[in-house]
């Protein structure tokens, strides 16, 4: 059998803030009520995590659970762990009306490292990226360019973007030119 | 530019994040209904100048639809409530009412 590949396999760019694709990530979509307890503890099990509050992601090494919508998170869990994950998600939720379904392959991760990291999605996405508006651990859904995109802010000066695979390059392109030396703004310092 | 906050998942963005999807409250016209009804249904559209109810759908966020009302002369927003509603909340007819003093819901 061939081996998983993430979409861009690692690309990288160093600019003033470091684009990085974060290669293989196993996401899970998981959708349901999201007040169900089952729901809760499958997605607190499988993503490590406590659940995060609206409009959060809570992250930890290489899992985590983002809130998506009111209906909706998504569990993030070591690629290689995927088919485990979901046995364990229909197991513990058989019988209740749910999603539980892998996107790991459907989407791509980009990681940016760099203290110039917020002007650099500020110049992306239609967001108010100042500390105060968007302080770490909040999760935003919204558009980077012309493409659909999700991102949070770690705290140690890391974000890390989510979008389709089908756009990754486009993503991974825009990301690298808005963060070319030279293209400093200075904002949020 | 207008700004919209989504009731569904809280977030207040731009327009570019939301799509547009016409005007809220239309009460269906099914079968058995007049032909003028039906007519009515599918193509007649308040289309005015001043309070206006819309649908919106947060497109580039939580993929919820929900409704909105604003002013289409001044772009302004009195308010954004749950798509789930067949009229408009109190607390957006107070805001209006509020802002446009005499605007009557229908009364043009």
């Amino acid at each position: 059998m061939s081996d998983a590949t993430s979409a861009l396999n690692g690309a990288a760019y160093h600019g003033y803030v470091e684009v990085q694709e974060a290669g293989l990530r196993g996401m899970i979509t998981l959708r349901g009520d999201l007040a169900s307890v089952d729901i809760k503890n499958v997605a607190t099990g499988l993503g490590g995590v406590d659940f995060p509050a609206q409009g959060h992601c809570n992250w930890v090494e290489d899992r985590g659970i983002a809130w998506m919508s009111p209906d909706e998170v998504l569990v993030m869990v070591p690629h290689s762990e995927v088919p485990a994950a979901l046995e364990t998600a229909r197991n513990v939720l058989s019988g209740q009306h749910h999603l539980a379904v892998d996107v790991s392959d459907a989407r791509a991760v980009f990681v940016l490292r760099g203290a110039g990291l917020r002007e650099v999605l500020a110049k992306l996405a239609p967001v108010d990226m100042s500390p105060e508006a968007f302080p770490a651990g909040h999760f935003r859904r919204t558009r980077l360019a012309q493409v659909p995109a999700a991102f949070w802010l770690g705290e140690d000066d890391s974000a890390q973007v989510i979008c389709f695979r089908s756009v990754a390059q486009y993503v991974f392109d825009i990301l690298s030119h808005a963060a070319r030396p030279g293209g400093e703004v200075g904002l949020y310092r | 530019m207008l700004i919209l906050t989504c009731p569904c998942c809280g977030v207040t963005g731009e327009e570019t994040e939301f799509h547009a999807g016409g005007q809220a409250h239309l009460q269906r016209s099914g079968p058995g209904a007049s032909d003028e009804a039906f007519e009515a249904y599918l193509f007649a559209r308040e289309n005015p100048r001043g309070v206006h109810f819309e649908r919106w759908r947060h497109a580039n966020g939580c993929g919820k639809w929900f409704h909105a009302a604003r002013c289409t002369l001044t772009l302004e927003v009195f308010g954004t409530y749950s798509a789930q509603t067949t009229q408009p909340p109190q607390e957006v007819l107070d805001a209006i009412a509020k802002r446009r003093p005499g605007w009557t819901e229908g009364g043009k």
